[in-house]
């Protein structure tokens, strides 16, 4: 195991929890990604791992060495950690080549050079930060990180100050250069697509919990509460109710209950994603269209039952349909989660 | 044409100020050349070598113990948390407002063979008697002077190690570096244009000191410009002398600009304020303990013998006079201070806009007065107003007016003008440091919203360099409070100024009574020095 | 544009210095402390009801100022503390010559200018001062004296930057030539107990601490010293009282009109009455000094300090001989 948090807990001044109870590991060469809402903990725990915030408790093990337990906090230069800063924090009074050369640890000229190469940046060693790109800096920003062979790579929203296309050239090259140096790494991104893209694993984080920790995939489809449902990716709920015969009823359907609650008298809602809505004109139920727009190659149409709950169809067929008219519907029965509704 | 003026503007503004700050500098050196040479003979063969070596010992001391307490002390106060931080961060600007001169004659009176220190040793410790330190010595001179003058360092060190963000830091300690490698590879070059700046402020200041140096009677290059002119009455060997001092200076400058070069030292981007280290136990003992005791030596014990005395005489000095003076040395401050800080504002950001070579050799050659010894520069702007007036009076006596004596001559405004030339290094170096905060891109922004000119000067320039203007306009104003010999020469009838008045009276060797009007310009100067600490308080 | 050329130009005038001395008003420029002058001006003013404006300054600058400010001068007297001034003011033509009767009769004549550019107001003597109890004033005898073995690391001097000592220097070469006094300077530096002091009142604290048993000071910095500390064992000593010796140093506070004056004749009023009885009490009792008109007693507080014979070389030699001086200092290593 590369990285390993065990049982990491922090709560901040006035008992705002900011970390509660984070269990999770990321096996060598992997790369992990952790998103959520902004305030959900995800860069504190990374400053955590870093070794620039110390938990209440719990501990941090990488590559088998504890970093933080009970008795233990080393500090950040000791932990054979790398970290890119959001801000990619250059030394702007240093060059290029005097930023990736920092670390102490001398580094073999030909791993330089290897660096300098894959990160694009030959010919730019003696410039300063401020003569270069975006892009650019960002990269300097990684082969410094890099350049001390670190145990584990952290990555604070290091694309968030990119133009959408470098976003995803830089993204599939991190994944290359990381696995070129056999690196484990751990992404904190607001941008799914990125986490999706460069990503093992996966953590969703809110308010301080580690709601699931799984691949992209599974995450997708199979949330394990409602809350990662709603933030992976897109999708509707709908509300729903047990019957007695053991089954789930709702306006859009009936459907099998996937057993997660014993508590029968609980209401249920279900979770649905765009592209398992089907119109179906021979379908008895019905929902009343109150949005579409064009959404290549087909369109998104928005629908509302008689609940008032709403849900959004994903269609191939750009055909728009008309506004306010009810359309058979029917759903995909297989990609349908279950969530309880807490009491 | 029009629009190739313009372009220029940058220069010829900043062409025009250095003109004007330089023309006594100019008269100066000019002088130089009419030097009699048996005065210059001698100089060389008995006087200069002492002088030079003298200054080079007194210079290096200084910039290496103010370095050293600057920094040092800016790096517990930024980076630490400890009991009593906030409240040192403003103690420690306190000696700003204590002259050299004054420092100088308190430390002597103190630890000569007849004060009360040695004396006690006498009597009850004859033994060790023997074996104290000569206090007028190059290391007691060194020591007073950078007391009164190591919170410019102080300051300007602070600024610059706030100005930085805690990725920097966390940066380096991510590639391994601890704290202390931290501190050396990364916060102390990162906040080298302000360190500098503090210690250029500290070397031009120890150049021209007169004062305190003649109490200790060391020998430095600026005594000797005193020796050619008082002595020798000789202006033009004097004149020689201080030219060598502007020499050395904008060689200084020169040096500075040429290795900055493509340097920046400010990461454009967020900045998430510092995050302060607490210390505890030994860690905080020894903070506390290290900030009391410079600001024992550098303040409370100068101020506490300023006070035992004053007490004694507080009823013969003590008049209705006091206040003249005090309103005196208050107006003309204040008149200086924004004559000076106008030009500041206007010299950095013609130096900006233009941002090539030339316009950044005018601006530098502005600076120059600050090197000259108070006295030598007011002769040279005596003179060039002296020229002036002659001009002046054969227009007005052409027009009719019957002038007979000099119009500039004599005016309230030229002390003013005389504070700007020696001062505005003072006023201008936190202006042009906060300006490079202002990024290209702001300035295209707001040409699309139709804002430029004074428009935007003073909707969104202004108030970003707000800062770097008041403490620019705080550092002149108590420069201006303590300054001497420039008043002593150009006052007009009955403008004396509580620097004026503690000359007059330690230059009789009347120690005590001048403690009454040190220690009110103590508290005057103490006035704009809080409002800096809490100018320094406020965020970005 | 044009508008703010004119607002400019008023502000110039309005604060200009264009206030021309009136037909009732003299402008002095005083080397000389304004707390020793004040009094005794504001005593003319009430008398003669001509109003003194006075700057005070160091002699060399203001001599400078006047010397940049030409035909558009403001000043009308010169006033400094030191003979070796007024003779340097004469040289370089700022002062011009006054021909007057009560002036020639009132100052004796090595206390003026021989040609008459400038005039002493009150003489100060600068003598030796010993340590009561460890010399006795059988000791001693000279100035050249304190150059000898029997002093060593026993003489405590004042810096040789101040002007009071150059005059001392000058009268010296004036008396004894250049070779002489060079041994002399030689002799003083070798004896130095510590390094030279700023100021005479420092001199006299540094013997009465015991640092140093003798040195020479300015008359009246002893009175002040002693008034405030009457138990000090101090005592004055005074030099070059043998037959063959010329006599103790004395130099005088003096003042001389300037020649682009525009008030002459007040200016030379002025001087006159500075050198009548009256004026001249006032004007050495303020700082203990003795008055230049003989006819005048000094402070029985100065008169307590003995009678001595004083040197009457003409203290225009002092200004002469200054830069001379100057170099012999440098050259022996007297800082």
């Amino acid at each position: 195991m590369s990285l390993s948090v065990d049982h990491i807990h922090k709560k901040h001044k006035g008992n705002l929890v900011v970390a509660q109870d984070i269990c999770f590991t990321i096996e060598k060469g992997e790369l992990g990604a952790l998103i959520g809402p902004s305030g959900c903990g995800k860069t504190t725990l990374l400053r955590m791992i870093a070794g620039f915030e110390t938990p209440d408790s719990g501990s941090i093990s990488i590559n088998g060495q504890e970093m933080v337990s009970s008795g233990r906090n080393l500090s950040p230069d000791r932990r054979h950690t790398g970290m890119v800063f959001q801000d990619y924090a250059l030394f702007p009074h240093l060059t290029v080549m005097e930023n990736i050369r920092f670390g102490p640890v001398k580094s073999k000229r030909s791993h330089l050079d290897k660096l300098i190469r894959i990160t694009g940046l030959l010919g730019s060693e003696k410039k300063y930060p401020h003569e270069l790109s975006g892009g650019q800096q960002q990269r300097v920003a990684l082969a410094r990180a890099l350049a001390p062979r670190p145990a584990l790579l952290l990555m604070d929203e290091p694309f968030s100050n990119l133009d959408v296309s470098l976003r995803e050239s830089l993204s599939e090259e991190v994944r290359f250069i990381l696995r070129e140096f056999d690196t484990t790494g751990l992404l904190v991104t607001h941008n799914q697509h990125e986490a999706f893209a460069m990503a093992d694993r996966i953590g969703v984080m809110k308010d301080g919990r580690l709601l699931q920790w799984d691949t992209a995939q599974t995450l997708y489809s199979h949330p394990v509460s409602a809350d990662v449902a709603g933030f992976v990716g897109e999708g509707s709920f709908i509300r729903g109710h047990r019957s007695a015969s053991g089954s789930v009823e709702t306006l859009i359907g009936s459907f099998a209950d996937q057993g997660k609650n014993e508590n029968y008298s609980a209401g249920i809602t279900l979770f649905v994603r765009p592209e398992d809505v089907f119109l179906d004109h021979k379908s008895p139920f019905k929902a009343r269209l109150i949005k579409s727009h064009f959404r290549g190659p087909g369109r998104l149409h928005t629908f509302e039952l008689d609940s008032k709950d709403q849900f959004t169809c994903l269609t191939t067929c750009p055909i728009p349909l008309d506004l306010d008219q009810e359309y058979g519907i029917s759903i995909c029965n297989r990609h349908v989660s279950m969530f309880d509704i807490a009491r | 044409m029009i629009s190739s003026i313009k372009k220029q503007s940058g220069f010829i503004i900043s062409g025009s100020i250095a003109l004007v700050t330089l023309a006594p500098v100019l008269f100066i050196l000019v002088s130089g050349f009419y030097a009699e040479s048996d005065i210059w003979i001698h100089l060389r063969q008995y006087v200069l070598p002492d002088l030079l070596k003298n200054t080079a010992v007194l210079i290096a001391g200084v910039i290496f113990t103010t370095a050293v307490l600057g920094i040092s002390l800016a790096w517990l106060t930024s980076f630490h948390e400890f009991r009593g931080r906030r409240l040192f961060e403003k103690l420690l600007l306190f000696p700003l407002a204590i002259p050299a001169y004054v420092m100088a004659f308190i430390y002597t009176g103190l630890f000569d063979f007849s004060g009360p220190i040695q004396t006690g040793i006498r009597s009850h410790f004859p033994v060790l008697a023997g074996y104290f330190p000569e206090i007028r010595s190059s290391w007691g001179v060194i020591m007073v002077i950078s007391l009164s003058i190591f919170p410019y360092v102080f300051l300007m060190a602070s600024q610059g190690f706030r100005s930085m963000g805690k990725s920097m830091v966390e940066a380096s300690q991510s590639l391994g570096s601890g704290r202390f490698f931290t501190l050396f590879r990364v916060t102390i070059p990162m906040a080298k244009p302000w360190i500098f700046g503090g210690l250029i402020l500290v070397f031009m200041e120890t150049l021209a000191d007169f004062g305190a140096v003649s109490v200790f009677n060391y020998d430095t290059f600026t005594t000797g410009v005193y020796k050619a002119w008082y002595g020798f009455f000789s202006i033009n060997a004097a004149s020689q002398l201080a030219s060598i001092l502007v020499v050395i200076v904008l060689v200084i400058f020169s040096a500075e600009s040429y290795f900055r070069r493509k340097q920046q030292f400010f990461n454009k981007g967020n900045h998430q304020p510092m995050v302060r280290n607490p210390l505890s136990g030994g860690g905080s003992v020894l903070a506390i303990g290290y900030c009391s005791l410079v600001f024992f030596m550098a303040f409370v014990i100068p101020v506490g013998q300023l006070v035992i005395w004053a007490k004694g005489v507080f009823q013969i000095e003590m008049s209705s006079h006091y206040f003249r003076l005090l309103a005196n040395t208050f107006l003309l401050g204040i008149m200086g201070m924004g004559f000076t800080m106008a030009v500041a504002v206007v010299l950095a950001y013609s130096g900006r806009t233009m941002n090539d070579i030339k316009t950044g050799i005018a601006a530098k050659l502005s600076l120059a007065g600050y090197a000259l010894p108070g006295t030598v520069l007011a002769v040279g702007i005596i003179n060039v107003v002296a020229q002036l007036d002659k001009v002046f009076s054969d227009l007005l006596n052409l027009a009719g007016f019957q002038v007979s004596s000099g119009v500039l001559n004599g005016s309230l405004l030229l002390l003013p003008f005389c504070y700007m030339v020696r001062f505005l290094t003072a006023g201008y170096n936190p202006v042009f440091s906060n300006m490079t905060r202002i990024t290209a891109s702001m300035d295209e922004a707001a040409t699309l919203m139709k804002v430029s000119g004074l428009t935007l000067l003073s909707k969104i320039h202004l108030p970003l360099i707000r800062r770097g203007i008041m403490t620019g306009s705080i550092l002149v104003l108590v420069e201006i409070i303590k300054e001497m010999p420039v008043t002593l020469m150009l006052r007009p009838f009955g403008w004396d100024t509580l620097a004026v008045k503690i000359f007059e009276l330690t230059s009789e060797g009347e120690w005590e009574r001048a403690a009454l009007p040190a220690i009110t310009l103590v508290v005057a100067g103490m006035v704009p020095i809080l409002f800096l600490s809490i100018v320094g308080r406020k965020r970005y | 544009m044009k508008n703010a050329g004119l607002i400019l130009l008023a502000v110039l005038v309005l604060f200009s210095g264009t206030a021309a001395a009136a037909k009732d008003e003299l402008v002095v420029y005083s080397a000389r402390k304004e707390h020793l002058i004040k009094d005794l001006f504001e005593k003319y003013e009430k008398e003669h009801g001509v109003k003194i404006k006075y700057i005070t300054g160091k002699a060399a600058v203001l001599l400078q100022r006047i010397l940049s400010e030409e035909e558009n001068t403001n000043a009308d007297i010169l006033l400094t503390v030191d003979a070796g001034n007024l003779w340097h003011a004469a040289e370089k033509g700022v002062l011009s010559p006054v021909d007057s009767k009560v002036l020639s009769a009132n100052i004796p004549s090595h206390y003026k200018d021989p040609a008459n550019f400038w005039f002493g107001l009150s003489v100060r003597a600068r003598t030796i001062v010993y340590n009561t109890h460890k010399v006795a004033k059988k000791d001693l005898s000279s100035y050249e004296a304190l150059s000898g073995p029997p002093w060593k690391n026993r003489l405590v001097l004042r810096t040789s930057k101040k002007v009071y000592n150059q005059s001392l220097v000058a009268m010296l070469i004036a008396a004894q030539g250049e070779e002489n006094t060079k041994e002399i300077l030689d002799g003083w530096v070798s004896n130095l107990a510590a390094p030279p002091y700023s100021s005479d009142t420092k001199v006299l604290e540094a013997i009465a601490a015991g640092q140093g048993d003798v040195g020479i000071v300015n008359t009246y910095y002893y009175g002040r010293l002693m008034k405030k500390n009457p138990e000090l064992p101090l005592g004055i000593f005074w030099a070059d009282q043998g037959e063959a010796d010329k006599g103790v140093h004395v130099n005088v506070s003096g003042a001389g009109v300037v020649k682009y004056s525009q008030n002459r004749a007040q200016a030379i009023k002025f001087l006159e009455w500075l050198s009548a009885v009256d004026a001249q009490k006032i004007f050495a009792d303020a700082n203990m000094e003795y008055p230049v008109n003989k006819a005048v007693t000094p402070h029985s507080y100065v008169q307590g300090w003995g009678d001595f014979k004083e040197s009457t070389l003409n203290l225009a030699e002092a200004g002469r001989l200054q830069a001379q001086a100057i170099k012999l200092m440098d050259m022996a290593g007297y800082k």
